[in-house]
């Protein structure tokens, strides 16, 4: 470890104790105050199971049935708590299995600490059994990686990989730790990092940039606000709503920004984006100020960057550096933590109402709900709709419920459709589009909040990519309530096929098994609601079970998600049909 | 909007780390840039590692680069400059056979004028070192190649700046923490 670091002394071991490699994983994951982990044991990090083996009354292990599932349920964990997660494999293919989670968790800034085990070091590059150079593997895909093969250098790793995943834009970190490494002995002492002397996590905030953004605020006459997942990340859902309420400025949120603010709140005009509202998509290129907070104009929001709010002022607020004039070039760049940027804001913007601008989100608020929402949420028709399984869950969870949502359809209706008034409360795989993300995310989620209701919302195709951890649930008694909208097919493929494929359903039908044995032979309360005259007393049995339940409800097989703004296209040709 | 492609050289200031290069020139291949060269050695601070690449790029996609190399954990600053703002140098060596050294007289008017040195004579072969422009390599190439030559190498480009990078004093300032 060459890299210089800034360590405090104290935690755990005040005194040196001479302890293996492996024990010395597990103290430092205690000292990190991790209390779970999720992962799978396998040969060469077996040392450490025993280890955990050891300690399991103050550490929890839990089982997953696939390492996949191990990096989501670290990320889902991450996601609801705000704290670092846990994920831990052998080398070789439980290392590489990890890799889908870990690139999830890096394009959507999830801070998670992923150890893997490797052959010892002697064996380094000889293609030994289960070797794969996991740290080549996993570079494009991590925010910092390292592999030990000295057992003295394993605290110091394990410190600056928790300082490196929560800092600034968090992100995941995997530590490749040498078996021999593992069984080797060490003086063990743990200082955490606090800092790497390369590494600048959050650049300060300059007056002058808040200056230059209070102006154009201050003078603008549509002002319009887009936040994202930053102020979660930054815990600034306070100053957010401190600055929407006192400028008056209508807000909408990327995917992950969802929830931030509550869905009631006056100003909360949606989600923007490929399948978000119809108002905020549209105004973007109406609006004179545009101000994004923590997002960085995915091209799932912005669609055609050449028609992108070229009307308006742009005012960027974001903690990395890379992310100013990535896609979009901004008129003035706010760098630094979202929850400082954003009070040094409040104080320099004038108290304001955009009363008829913001009649203008209304206005189309209406047109979206006669062509869309009405027939989503109250159908008339008799096949039974995604929306009104949202609307049903929404009575029930009053709002409070944690979503969880995999990739397609379904999770488009869920985070459009979902009321939140509790932050960290969307948990969905948003930039990478991971299917199979929600089953084990779910169970990362209620596990770090076991007091929150934690509802998986799944297509019947994303459930089947990780369908094993259902056995997870059952071992861990995982409380989760799972709800698979089953339509027999890939929905959101199957809807670009229809709308540009000219229907040629290439591979997304799917023959589908039958679910509710498949939860019940994992001892999972199951039911599965056909008529609308179910679907409510359904909901109500599952929200109310004390216990892990799994809900299918079959859906009309080929309805399409709207609005949808197509691919390429600017914001403002957004499609209510 | 079509913008100049440059040949730019990027500086980056890093930690002497293992995986370091990977994880830099990976940020090069996952946009589909060519990387014309690139050389990695100590530089004027202990401990502290240069990367000098020279691509070509527009200045725009230069500066994203930039911002994405400094994002990276263990590097401690980079910059991108013009042609016009370093001084820049490569090196080229070329093994030949010894005979044509006697055989050919031309040769050794070829050497003179080519600011190149002979680093070793033997019975079979002598070496040939120059340092220089790019088009003074390729010329002394040119004109050796007539006679044949048994290797050939050249290095990256190696820069400096014009203007004054100032890495010591953020290194200074984290250890001032």
């Amino acid at each position: 470890m060459k890299t210089q670091t800034i360590n405090t002394k104290q935690e755990v071991a005040e005194k040196t104790q001479r302890i293996s490699g492996s024990e010395a994983i597990v103290r430092s994951l205690m000292a990190e105050g991790v209390d779970i982990l999720y992962g799978y044991p396998g040969g060469a990090i077996m040392p450490v199971y025993d280890e955990l083996y050891k300690f399991q009354d103050k550490i929890h292990h839990v089982l997953t049935r696939h390492e996949q599932g191990a990096a989501h349920a670290a990320q889902g964990y991450a996601r609801i708590s705000g704290k670092v997660g846990v994920a831990m494999a052998t080398s070789g293919p439980g290392a590489t299995n990890l890799i889908t989670g870990i690139a999830d968790a890096q394009i959507d800034s999830t801070p998670l600490v992923c150890i893997t085990g490797q052959v010892p070091s002697h064996l380094l590059g000889s293609d030994a059994f289960q070797e794969t150079d996991i740290v080549g593997i996993s570079t494009p895909v991590t925010k910092w990686n390292c592999q030990v093969t000295k057992s003295e250098d394993i605290p110091e790793a394990i410190a600056k990989a928790f300082y490196i995943a929560r800092s600034g834009r968090p992100g995941p970190v995997l530590v490749d730790i040498t078996k021999d490494a593992q069984f080797g002995e060490l003086d063990f002492k743990y200082e955490k990092c606090k800092g790497v002397r390369s590494y600048y996590p959050v650049p300060k905030t300059s007056q002058a940039s808040i200056n230059a953004a209070a102006e154009l605020i201050n003078n603008a006459k549509k002002p319009m606000i887009v936040w994202g997942q930053g102020v979660i990340l930054g815990q600034a859902e306070e100053e957010l709503k401190a600055v929407i309420e006192k400028a008056g400025i209508p807000a909408a949120w990327t995917i992950l920004g969802a929830s931030a603010l509550p869905t009631s709140h006056p100003l909360n005009i949606g989600m923007v984006g490929m399948h978000g509202n119809y108002a905020p998509n549209k105004l973007t290129n109406e609006c004179d100020v545009l101000i994004a907070i923590g997002m960085r104009f995915d091209d799932r929001v912005t669609g055609s960057l050449d028609t992108y709010a070229k009307q308006a002022k742009i005012i960027h607020f974001d903690i990395d550096p890379a992310e100013i004039d990535k896609n979009v070039k901004t008129d003035v760049a706010v760098l630094g933590n979202s929850k400082e940027s954003l009070a040094m804001l409040f104080d320099a913007l004038n108290e304001n109402t955009h009363e008829s601008w913001l009649q203008e989100f209304k206005n189309l608020y209406t047109i979206e709900f006669e062509k869309v929402i009405k027939n989503d949420l109250h159908p008339t028709k008799e096949g039974l709709t995604m929306g009104e399984v949202l609307k049903q869950i929404n009575i029930e969870s009053k709002g409070n419920a944690a979503i969880v949502s995999d990739v397609g359809q379904h999770q488009m209706i869920a985070c459009r459709y979902s009321d939140f008034n509790i932050t960290k409360s969307n948990i969905t795989s948003g930039g990478l589009g991971t299917m199979g993300f929600a089953l084990p995310a779910a169970i990362g989620a209620k596990m770090a909040a076991p007091e929150r209701e934690v509802v998986a919302i799944i297509g019947d195709g994303g459930y089947q990519m990780n369908i094993q951890e259902l056995g997870t649930i059952f071992q861990q008694k995982a409380a989760v309530k799972i709800v698979v909208l089953n339509n027999e097919f890939l929905g959101m493929v199957r809807q670009w096929q229809q709308l540009f494929f000219d229907k040629r359903y290439a591979s997304t039908e799917m023959t589908n098994p039958n679910f509710v044995a498949i939860a019940e032979g994992y001892y999972i309360k199951a039911r599965k609601v056909i008529k609308r005259e179910e679907l409510a007393d359904a909901v109500k049995e599952m929200m109310t079970s004390k216990e892990s339940y799994f809900l299918e409800v079959c859906v009309e097989k080929e309805d399409n998600v709207f609005p949808m703004i197509p691919s390429g296209a600017s914001v403002s040709d957004i499609r209510l049909s | 909007m079509n913008e100049e492609i440059k040949s730019l050289t990027i500086s980056v200031y890093t930690e002497n780390n293992i995986g370091l290069l990977n994880r830099i020139s990976a940020i090069f291949q996952r946009r589909h840039i060519n990387i014309e060269s690139l050389t990695t050695s100590q530089s004027e601070i202990d401990g502290v590692n240069r990367f000098v690449i020279v691509v070509n790029v527009t200045e725009t996609n230069a500066i994203k680069i930039v911002k994405q190399i400094e994002k990276q954990v263990e590097t401690i600053k980079a910059y991108c400059h013009t042609d016009e703002e370093t001084i820049f140098t490569e090196s080229c060596m070329f093994k030949i056979k010894s005979d044509l050294l006697f055989d050919e007289p031309q040769i050794q008017n070829i050497i003179k004028e080519s600011d190149s040195n002979i680093v070793t004579v033997n019975k079979e072969f002598f070496v040939l070192e120059k340092s220089g422009r790019r088009n003074e390599i390729e010329s002394l190439r040119r004109d050796l190649n007539v006679f044949g030559i048994m290797q050939f190498v050249r290095s990256g480009r190696i820069a400096v700046t014009k203007d004054e990078m100032k890495i010591t004093e953020m290194l200074s300032a984290f250890n001032n923490q």
